[in-house]
C-alpha cells in the first residue's frame, strides 16, 4: 500500500514537472512578446523616483502604475500561468500522497523537504498574484521548481521510511514547515531583486536590448516589493531559528551548539538582518541591498544543499 | 530623530566641500567622533555582515565544542597545517578573540544606538504630535476637498474626532489656518527598541548561562543507578562559577532500556523506531518516582534535564583464574560503531591473573560472516549475539597512577596472545559459553542474563547513555527570544504615520487639505489618507470630489 501511494506520488511529480516545463517556455515566450510590444508601442521613458533629498523620512510615493503598453497581448501570459496552477495542483497532489504514504508529514528527509519547499514557493507565487501581479516572475519560479524538483527526485530519492527518534515530534510539522515558508518568501525576494538589479541598469541605458523590462515596473516599485517579501520571510526565518533552537533543547539538551546547519541558519538570519540595515543606511539602498537579499537567497540554497549532503553535523537527515 | 546620522531617516548631510571648516579635535573630541563612527549604521551593518562571514570558518572545521572527535582526527590527519589553525583558533571559532571582538563590538554599537532611541522615543511618547507643515501639498500622500459652506472649526473638530477614533494621537494647531496634527504607530519603534534590547537580553542570558551551568555525561547500564553528586559522572562540563553544593540531591536507576526496530518495512529494516529508558528517581527520603526518558522526551528533575542521547550492549564477562576463582566480573558497555551497532568496547584484569590481562572487545548484535571472513552485525538486535575478544598480557600501562580511558587499550607494553599477531584466532563466545584463555591463564564467560528464555534477545544488558544538563538561564533565553519575535513582527507591520487636515478659507469657501507623511516603510499610506478624507466627507456630508 505505502509503495502504492508513493509510486503514485512520484508520478503526480513527473507530470507537475512536464506541465512546468511547458509553462516555462511559454512565460519565456511572454518575456519575449513583452520585448516585441514594447518595441512596437514606444513607452514613455519609466522616470526615475527622486531620491529623498532631505526631508526626515522615506517618501514611498507609490510608483504610477507600470507602463505597460496599452494592448498588450497577453495570452501567452494567461495561459503559462493557467500551466502554472495546473502544475502546482499536481505537485501539491504528489506531495500529499507521499504524506499519505509515509502516514506523517512529507517534509522528513531531503527529497521530501525538496517537493514540499518548492511546492510553497510557486504555492505563494500563485497566491500572491491575488494583490501583486507577478507574473513577468513566472520564468523565474517555474524554472526554479523545475531545477528543485529535478535534483529531487534523481539526486535525493528515498523509499518510505518510519521516523527515526530524533524526528519523533511536532516541532518537526511546525520547524520544518516554517523553514520552507521563509525560504519560499526568499526565493521570491531574490527573484524580484534580481529583476531590480537589471532594471536599475536598464534604467541607467544599459541595457538598451532588453526591451522586456519596459514592461515591467521600475526598480524603486521592484525594490519596495522585494522589500516586503524579504521581511515576511526574515519573520518566518527569525522563527524557524527559534523554534530549531526550542526543539534542539527537547531532543540534544542544549537549545544553541553551533552545530553546522544551525551556523549556517545564523549566517543567513545575519545576513538578511544586515539587508533590512543596509535598506535603512543611506547610500546602501537600491543595488546594493539588492545583492545581500540575492547573496542571502545563495545562502539558503547552499545551507540546503551542501551543507546538507557535504557538512558533517548533527542535521543529518537528508536519508541519503 | 534621534536615529544615528547616517539613517535613511535623518537628515541628508551637507554636501561635501561646503565650505564648513572643521575644528581640529581634542581628545574628547576624537572620543566623540569614534563613537559616532561605532554608532553609526554603516558599522553596524559592517559587522553585521563581518559576522555573518566570520561563522563560516566554524561550519568548515570541526569545533571543539560541537565535534571534538573530529578536531582529533583533523589534528592526525593534518599534523602540520593543524597547530597553525589552532593558533587561529579556527577549532573554537565561536569563543575566539576575533569572532567575540565582532560581536561585542557589534553589541556596543547596539547599545550606543537604542540608548539614545529609547528616550527620545519616551520623550515622544509623552510628547504631542508635531506642528503641521505650511505646504502639505508638497507631501507624498495629498488629498484636497472643495467643502463650501462648512465652517471651519466644526470641520477640524470632526476631524480629529475621527482620527482619534482611529487610534491617532491628535493636536489642534491655530497657525494661519486652523489644522489637526495626528499621529499613531508608536508602537512600530516600541517594537524595534524591543526586539533590539531583547537581543541584549539574549546575549547577557547566554553568558551567564554558561558561567553557572553544567553538562554532565554518565553511561548506565540496566540496573545501575547515579547519584548526583560530581564523583559519580563520567565526564562533567562546569560553567566557570560553577560550585558542587549547586548539584541537587537526586538519584536515578535505570530499571530497563527497550529499542524497537522496524521489522516490517523492507526498506528500513532495523532502522530504530524508539528507544525508551525506564528510570525509577529518587529525592529526598521519599519512595522512588517511575518515569521514562525518550529522545525527544527528556526528564525533568530538580532544575536539571536529563536526555536520552545514546545506548548500546554492555556485555556482561567474567574473568577466572586456572583454579575458577572469579577475578574479574562485570557489565562492560561497548560503544555502538555503527548503525547496526557493531560494538567495541575494552576489558582490563589488572590483578589475580600470573599476568595483567586486556581484552579489546568486538560485539555483534546479530553476527554475520562477511566474505572475507570477517564478522559484521547486520541487525540491531540481539538476533545472534556473538562476541570476540583479541586478549593481550603484559603492562596495562595504569600501575603509575595515570588516569586512562576504560574505553582504549594501550598495547604497546603488551604482547598478543589471541587475535592479532598471535597466531591463535580471536576467541569467540556466545551468550553462555566459557573458554580457555591461551597460555592456560584461566577462562574467559559470557555471561547469558536470561539463560532460561527460547532465543537471546533478552541475553545481554543494554546500557543508556545519559546528558545531565543544568541552565539556570535557559527560562530567560526563550523570554527574550519571545520578545524578538513579538517585537520584530510589530516594527515592520505597524506603519508609523502622521497625518494632518487643514481648513484653508479661500474666496470660494472652505477648503479641506488631507496630508500623510510615512516615518518608516509604509506601502498603505496613501490608501490610507484617501480613506480619511473619505470618511471625513461623509461626516460632513460632503461628496468627495473625484
Amino acid at each position: 500500500m505505502t509503495d502504492t501511494l508513493a509510486q503514485y506520488s512520484l508520478i503526480a511529480i513527473y507530470s507537475a514537472m512536464a506541465v512546468y516545463l511547458i509553462a516555462f517556455v511559454t512565460f519565456t515566450l511572454d518575456l519575449a512578446k513583452r520585448s516585441a510590444a514594447a518595441t512596437a508601442v514606444p513607452v514613455p521613458a519609466v522616470k526615475a523616483e527622486a531620491a529623498g533629498s532631505g526631508g526626515t523620512a522615506v517618501l514611498e510615493r507609490e510608483a504610477p502604475p507600470a507602463p505597460v503598453a496599452p494592448k498588450r497581448n497577453q495570452r501567452f501570459e494567461r495561459v503559462a500561468y493557467a500551466l502554472t496552477i495546473v502544475a502546482w495542483l499536481l505537485h501539491v497532489a504528489g506531495t500529499v500522497l507521499r504524506g499519505v504514504a509515509a502516514h506523517r508529514v512529507p517534509w522528513a528527509n531531503m527529497f521530501e523537504f525538496t517537493l514540499t519547499a518548492s511546492a510553497i514557493v510557486v504555492g505563494v507565487f500563485v497566491v500572491v498574484q491575488i494583490w501583486l501581479n507577478l507574473r513577468y516572475l513566472g520564468a523565474y519560479i517555474t524554472g526554479f521548481a523545475l531545477i528543485v524538483l529535478g535534483f529531487g527526485t534523481v539526486g535525493f530519492y528515498v523509499d518510505v521510511v518510519p521516523l527515526p527518534p530524533a524526528l519523533q515530534s511536532y516541532w518537526l510539522i511546525i520547524h520544518v514547515f516554517v523553514a520552507s515558508l521563509g525560504t519560499a518568501f526568499f526565493a521570491l525576494g531574490a527573484g524580484l531583486s534580481v529583476v531590480q538589479l537589471l532594471q536599475a541598469r536598464r534604467e541607467a541605458g544599459r541595457f538598451p536590448s532588453a526591451k522586456f523590462l519596459d514592461t515591467l515596473p521600475d526598480s524603486t516599485r521592484l525594490e519596495n516589493l522585494a522589500y516586503r517579501v524579504n521581511l515576511v520571510g526574515f519573520v518566518f526565518w527569525t522563527f524557524t531559528l527559534i523554534a530549531g533552537a526550542i526543539w534542539a533543547e527537547h531532543a540534544w539538551g542544549r537549545y544553541w551548539g553551533w552545530d553546522t546547519k544551525e551556523v549556517w541558519t545564523f549566517i543567513i538570519w545575519t545576513i538578511f538582518a544586515g539587508y533590512i540595515h543596509a535598506r535603512a543606511t543611506r547610500g546602501w539602498r537600491g543595488s546594493r541591498s539588492a545583492w545581500l537579499a540575492i547573496i542571502g537567497f545563495v545562502a539558503v540554497m547552499f545551507n540546503f544543499t551542501v551543507v546538507n549532503l557535504f557538512f558533517k553535523g548533527l542535521h543529518a537527515y537528508s536519508g541519503l | 530623530m534621534s536615529r544615528p546620522s547616517d539613517h535613511i531617516d535623518s537628515p541628508a548631510p551637507p554636501p561635501k566641500g561646503s565650505g564648513i571648516n572643521q575644528p581640529k579635535l581634542g581628545p574628547v573630541g576624537y572620543l566623540r567622533f569614534f563613537w559616532r563612527q561605532l554608532t553609526s549604521m554603516r558599522t553596524a551593518l559592517f559587522l553585521l555582515l563581518l559576522l555573518a562571514v566570520a561563522a563560516v570558518p566554524g561550519s568548515l572545521f570541526p569545533q571543539r565544542s560541537s565535534d571534538p572527535n573530529g578536531v582529533i582526527d583533523y589534528f592526525t590527519k593534518n599534523p602540520d597545517s593543524a597547530p597553525v589553525l589552532d593558533k587561529l583558533q579556527l577549532f573554537d571559532v565561536y569563543t575566539s578573540v576575533w569572532f567575540s571582538a565582532i560581536y561585542l563590538l557589534l553589541f556596543v554599537s547596539l547599545i550606543g544606538c537604542v540608548i539614545p532611541r529609547t528616550t527620545h522615543h519616551i520623550q515622544a511618547l509623552r510628547g504631542r504630535p508635531p506642528r503641521t507643515p505650511a505646504h502639505l501639498g508638497r507631501l507624498s500622500a495629498f488629498v484636497e476637498v472643495e467643502a463650501p459652506g462648512v465652517e471651519a472649526a466644526a470641520a477640524i473638530d470632526s476631524a480629529r474626532g475621527l482620527l482619534r477614533r482611529s487610534g491617532y494621537r491628535v493636536e489642534l494647531y491655530q497657525g494661519p489656518e486652523l489644522s489637526v496634527s495626528a499621529e499613531r504607530g508608536y508602537l512600530r519603534e516600541t517594537g524595534n527598541l524591543v526586539f533590539h534590547t531583547a537581543l541584549i537580553g539574549i546575549l547577557i542570558s547566554v553568558g551567564v548561562g554558561s558561567g553557572f551551568g553544567y553538562t554532565g555525561q554518565k553511561v548506565l547500564v540496566e540496573g545501575q543507578a547515579f547519584a548526583n553528586v560530581r564523583l559519580s559522572y563520567d565526564s562533567i562540563n562546569p560553567g566557570r562559577f560553577f560550585n558542587e553544593a549547586a548539584l541537587p540531591p537526586y538519584r536515578i536507576r535505570l530499571d530497563d532500556f527497550s529499542a524497537t526496530y522496524e521489522e516490517k518495512n523492507l526498506n528500513a529494516l532495523g532502522q530504530p523506531i524508539d528507544f525508551s529508558a525506564a528510570v525509577t528517581t529518587y529525592q529526598g527520603e521519599g519512595p522512588g518516582h517511575k518515569s521514562v526518558i525518550k529522545v525527544n522526551e527528556p526528564l525533568r528533575i530538580d532544575g536539571n534535564d536529563v536526555y536520552l542521547l545514546g545506548n548500546g550492549y554492555a556485555p556482561s564477562i567474567t574473568v577466572r583464574d586456572p583454579t575458577g576463582k572469579v577475578v574479574f566480573s562485570d557489565q562492560v558497555p561497548f560503544l555502538a560503531q555503527d548503525a547496526n551497532l557493531t560494538s567495541l568496547g575494552v576489558i582490563k584484569v589488572p590483578d589475580g591473573l600470573a599476568d595483567q590481562l586486556g581484552m579489546q572487545g568486538f560485539f555483534y548484535p546479530t553476527a554475520a560472516k562477511l566474505e572475507s571472513g570477517a564478522l559484521t552485525s547486520n541487525h540491531p538486535d540481539l538476533q545472534n549475539p556473538v562476541l570476540s575478544l583479541r586478549v593481550y598480557k603484559g603492562d596495562l600501562g595504569i600501575d603509575g597512577g595515570i588516569a586512562k580511558s576504560v574505553y582504549s587499550l594501550d598495547t604497546s607494553e603488551m604482547t598478543s596472545i589471541a587475535g592479532d599477531t598471535a597466531g591463535v584466532p580471536a576467541l569467540e563466545l556466545r551468550p553462555g559459553q566459557t573458554v580457555d584463555i591461551p597460555g592456560g591463564l584461566g577462562t574467559v564467560t559470557f555471561d547469558n542474563l536470561d539463560p532460561g528464555a527460547k532465543d537471546l534477545l533478552h541475553s545481554v544488558a543494554r546500557f543508556a547513555s545519559l546528558d545531565v544538563h543544568h541552565d539556570p538561564t535557559q527560562g530567560w533565553v526563550l523570554f527574550f527570544a519571545i520578545c524578538v519575535v513579538l517585537g520584530l513582527l510589530t516594527s515592520l507591520f505597524i506603519p508609523r504615520r502622521r497625518v494632518w487636515v487643514k481648513a484653508v478659507e479661500t474666496d470660494a469657501g472652505l477648503r479641506l487639505e488631507y496630508a500623510g507623511l510615512a516615518r518608516g516603510d509604509d506601502p498603505g499610506l496613501e490608501s490610507a489618507v484617501t480613506e480619511i478624507a473619505r470618511k471625513h466627507s461623509e461626516q460632513l456630508g460632503l461628496r468627495l470630489a473625484p
